[in-house]
């Protein structure tokens, strides 16, 4: 243990407690009811309420996409018109950025696992918890408001002047961003107290599961990057209701200071979505090779690498907007600076499952295709970040593409890994495996048939937000097309089989993967306090060399009190009682 | 492997776009065999490494400075290769040779004007001389657009409120499709022109003779041409149709009520006053988002369109 600081070291007294097997209470069937449910500051229940809203809105923002891949079946009008295209992509990026992408790990996964990861019995802040998603549910409410009076039509980036003269309730949906903006500041908040002051006796911060390094990473860009989206959004309305000119240049304003306004929240903001889902897949890959995660420090510190050089690279969207050639090169370099960070957790993941034992179960499987297509959506950003390339790719198909490869291919992906890795845990039963594999391949499949196409389409010329587009490109789209639809699919079977295994699906063991990390020494689903003594961590979640028995210890006595995640000697257990 | 990228790039047609595909090639290929390495390595691993049973022991390998190092490090030199060759491609990109020729363009929603240096004005429709560098010196008269020529590499922000500038040089007389790619609303996707290059005899000779090139057509025809050419028909049909503005069907001498009340007859002054200053008076129903064609089109051409419309009863 800890021999430089050996005297700040307690010692405590621990025995092992074995997760009990088919847990007669447990957090979902303690205070039953749809009040307790909405009342609840439990992260457990807030977590999956959070999950239920965004599937909720992932179901709206697919049912749209395939509207849009739909129309782009044949050039010109196939069977909604050009306004309704435009309201529709715009509903499409926003609802799928705002509303699912954000908030889908750390808000949903992030919230149901971080005080299990961390041994504590819920986030620093419960009640603040609650309210940030009720504030999501109030912002989603407005950006409903806004469809319904008049939808928008100006991209999900909402770039001026075009948004400050379109007659279409910008200002409301803007709104409802604001608001979901303060959601994602106070999880932020919650996750970066919790991590700090909540660890268990032992969880020092070369124990912590990377998963919380990632939350960690994600928190910080959230409650730094978030209220520049707040700020941008509040000078938009001022001068809209206002008349004050800070991006219209009909009013002395610039459209420009807006797009580095807008980008220097949404550019981090890429990051608050994809950082989380290295965290799952460094869980993920490590249990399922049943081996010590290659390279811990280096993976750790990349995600914040990534978080602190993630703020300095937005001007990478403007390429061609008209800013200096100076202010491109340094952009074009830092961007590359941040490829360094993330490709080196590729190589550490590959790493990890050299000479593991691998067991391609469905969230293995999940990591597989994150791998293999978040490497495409990084060697194309590479692409992207060339200045002269870039030149050609910008605002084409191409970026589209690789757009999805990164947010769909990389972060969806990821979340799906995550999903089924902690879906025993969460509900207590099992899903059917061989239809998840099959899912996920037929997924797989239907994912590179809609996006690969793009890329050529984009390389030869295809500007996105095209509802009409010139005939050389309607092979490549109709291809894609029907790639959307394969894709559909996949989400059906797999509503299909989740829902089969909430109501009819096998129970699930404690630890059905023979995982170390803590979250698994509790039963399935979770106890409603999550861990009923106070556990005491004696190895790292991915030290697989060490016996089973050891990573079960908790405080023997009954004096609870301890200080966040200091460091512990173990005094030899009292007995192995269960 | 050159082959992918030829496959996914469109013809090359000037001077700087070997640069810009030499590059695009070269990441493609590195990252397509890079890429090949790790699915590789997957698949091997997941294979090899599969699990025998479930006491598998696995070895404690926590790190590797050499490897790690030797893997931060090549993929840095090679971003480093990628970045200066990208910036300096891109330097050549915004560095206009002082012989260029210069047409000034302007963005409207949703059609491009080309301004040449004799006066004349042609829409949807950039002439330029080959084998000569030509620049062009932008500004968008509403939202932005943005001017884009995949054939020539070269692409552009066109603002309401300042100059931007590219400029291209092609070896070889003939066509390329420009478009906007920076979303500008409705008929944003519509929003295409066409630039002809033509050799330096045939440019001189267009551009003397462009101003006049269709004062003897029949004026109905003349009008019609006007119309497609001016770009009329992204939001106005000949058949009834509504799109972003009235239809031109039975326009003429025809009672329209105004956005404030006034009815009009749709006669010659109406018609000429809506095309010189369409904000002046607004159809009920319809926005004012009509570009002004003043300047770009003569008396004898509105002669034309008029009576082109009295034809569409």
């Amino acid at each position: 243990m800890a021999t430089t600081d050996q005297n700040k070291t307690k010692k405590v007294q621990v025995r092992r407690f074995k997760p009990e097997e088919n847990p007669e209470k447990h957090y979902l069937n303690q205070e039953k009811g749809l009040w307790a449910w909405l009342t609840t500051v439990d992260h457990k229940k807030i977590g999956l309420m959070y999950l239920a809203s965004i599937a909720f809105f992932f179901f709206i923002g697919g049912v749209l996409a395939l509207l849009l891949r739909t129309e782009l079946l044949t050039p010109a009008q196939t069977f909604i018109d050009a306004d309704v295209y435009n309201q529709v992509f715009t509903l499409h990026g926003a609802i799928m950025i705002f509303f699912f992408l954000v908030p889908s790990v750390p808000a949903a996964l992030g919230n149901f696992i971080l005080p299990l990861q961390l041994g504590c019995k819920d986030v620093a802040f419960p009640r603040i918890n609650l309210a940030s998603f009720y504030i999501y549910v109030i912002g989603a409410i407005f950006t409903f408001i806004s469809i319904t009076t008049g939808a928008v039509d100006t991209g999900w980036t909402f770039y001026t002047p075009y948004s400050a003269t379109t007659g279409t309730s910008v200002l409301m949906m803007t709104l409802g961003i604001f608001i979901l903006g303060f959601s994602s500041i106070l999880t932020g908040v919650n996750f970066i107290t919790t991590i700090h002051k909540l660890r268990a006796p032992g969880l020092t911060w070369n124990k912590l599961p990377l998963n919380m390094w990632a939350l960690y990473a994600t928190s910080i860009i959230q409650v730094l990057a978030t209220p520049v989206l707040a700020i941008t959004v509040l000078l938009l309305a001022m001068e809209r209701l206002l008349g004050i000119g800070i991006f219209d240049p009909n009013l002395g304003g610039d459209p420009v200071l807006y797009q580095h306004f807008f980008w220097f929240y949404s550019h981090p903001a890429v990051y608050i979505m994809i950082v989380p889902g290295f965290g799952i897949i460094s869980e993920v890959i490590s249990t399922f090779s049943r081996k010590i995660i290659f390279g811990y420090w280096a993976i750790a510190l990349s995600s914040l690498a990534i978080a602190f050089i993630g703020f300095l690279v937005w001007g990478h969207h403007m390429f061609t907007a008209g800013q200096s050639s100076l202010a491109n090169m340094v952009f074009s370099f830092l961007t590359f600076l941040v490829g360094i960070p993330t490709g080196i957790k590729i190589f550490n993941w590959l790493a990890t499952m050299y000479k593991g034992s691998i067991d391609m179960k469905t969230p293995m499987l999940y990591a597989m295709i994150f791998l293999f297509l978040f490497t495409i959506g990084g060697f194309t950003g590479i692409m992207l970040g060339a200045l002269a390339v870039d030149i050609h790719l910008h605002d084409t198909y191409y970026v589209v593409a690789h757009f999805h490869y990164v947010m769909m291919g990389g972060m969806v992906m990821a979340f799906l890994a995550g999903l089924h890795y902690w879906w025993p845990k969460m509900f207590g039963k099992m899903y059917n495996e061989f239809w998840a594999k099959v899912t996920a391949v037929v997924l797989f499949i239907g994912f590179n048939m809609t996006f690969l196409p793009q890329f050529v389409m984009g390389s030869q010329g295809m500007p996105r937000r095209y509802f009409n587009y010139i005939d050389q490109f309607q092979g490549f789209h109709q291809f894609s097309t029907i790639g959307s639809y394969i894709i559909g699919v996949a989400f059906l079977m797999m509503f299909a089989y989740m829902m089969h295994s909430l109501f009819k699906g096998k129970k699930a063991p404690a630890n059905p993967w023979g995982s170390r990390a803590l979250e698994w020494q509790v039963s399935s689903p979770a106890p409603l306090h999550n861990f009923d003594h106070t556990p005491v961590i004696i190895h790292g979640p991915y030290d697989y060399h060490q016996p089973m028995s050891e990573f079960q210890l908790g405080i023997a006595t009954s004096h609870n009190g301890h200080h966040a995640g200091e460091p512990v000697t173990v005094e030899k257990s009292v007995t192995d009682k269960v | 492997m050159n082959r992918l990228s030829e496959y996914m790039l469109p013809p090359a047609k000037s001077v700087t776009a070997e640069t810009t595909d030499a590059l695009f090639t070269f990441i493609n290929n590195t990252s397509l065999i890079l890429l090949a390495g790790i699915t590789v390595a997957i698949i091997y691993f997941s294979w090899k490494y599969r699990r025998r049973s479930d006491d598998d022991v696995t070895p404690v390998i926590s790190h590797n400075n050499k490897l790690e190092i030797t893997w931060s490090v090549i993929p840095l030199i090679l971003v480093l290769i990628v970045f200066s060759w990208g910036f300096s491609g891109y330097m050549d990109l915004r560095t206009a040779p002082d012989d260029a020729y210069e047409v000034k363009v302007i963005a409207k929603s949703w059609l491009w004007e080309f301004h040449y240096e004799n006066g004349y004005v042609s829409v949807n429709e950039l002439h330029v001389p080959a084998e000569r560098p030509v620049k062009l010196v932008m500004r968008s008269d509403d939202v932005l657009h943005s001017f884009y020529v995949p054939d020539y590499r070269v692409k552009m922000d066109v603002l309401p409120n300042r100059y931007t500038s590219l400029w291209f040089q092609t070896n070889e007389p003939g066509e390329s499709i420009i478009h906007c790619t920076e979303y500008c609303g409705r008929n944003h996707s519509n929003m295409n022109a066409t630039v002809f290059a033509h050799s330096q005899e045939d440019f001189e000779t267009w551009l003397e003779t462009a101003a006049s090139a269709d004062d003897d057509m029949d004026p109905v025809e003349r009008g019609e041409m006007l119309i497609t050419r001016n770009a009329c028909d992204t939001c106005h049909s000949a058949d009834g149709t509504r799109l972003v503005g009235p239809t031109f069907e039975g326009l003429w001498m025809s009672e329209r009520e105004m956005e404030d009340g006034e009815i009009v007859t749709a006669d010659e002054n109406y018609i000429r006053e809506s095309i010189l200053d369409p904000n002046a008076r607004i159809t009920a129903g319809y926005d004012p988002v009509m570009p002004s064609y003043q300047g770009s089109l003569s008396d004898s051409q509105i002669d034309a369109i008029i009576e082109y419309l009295k034809t569409l009863q």
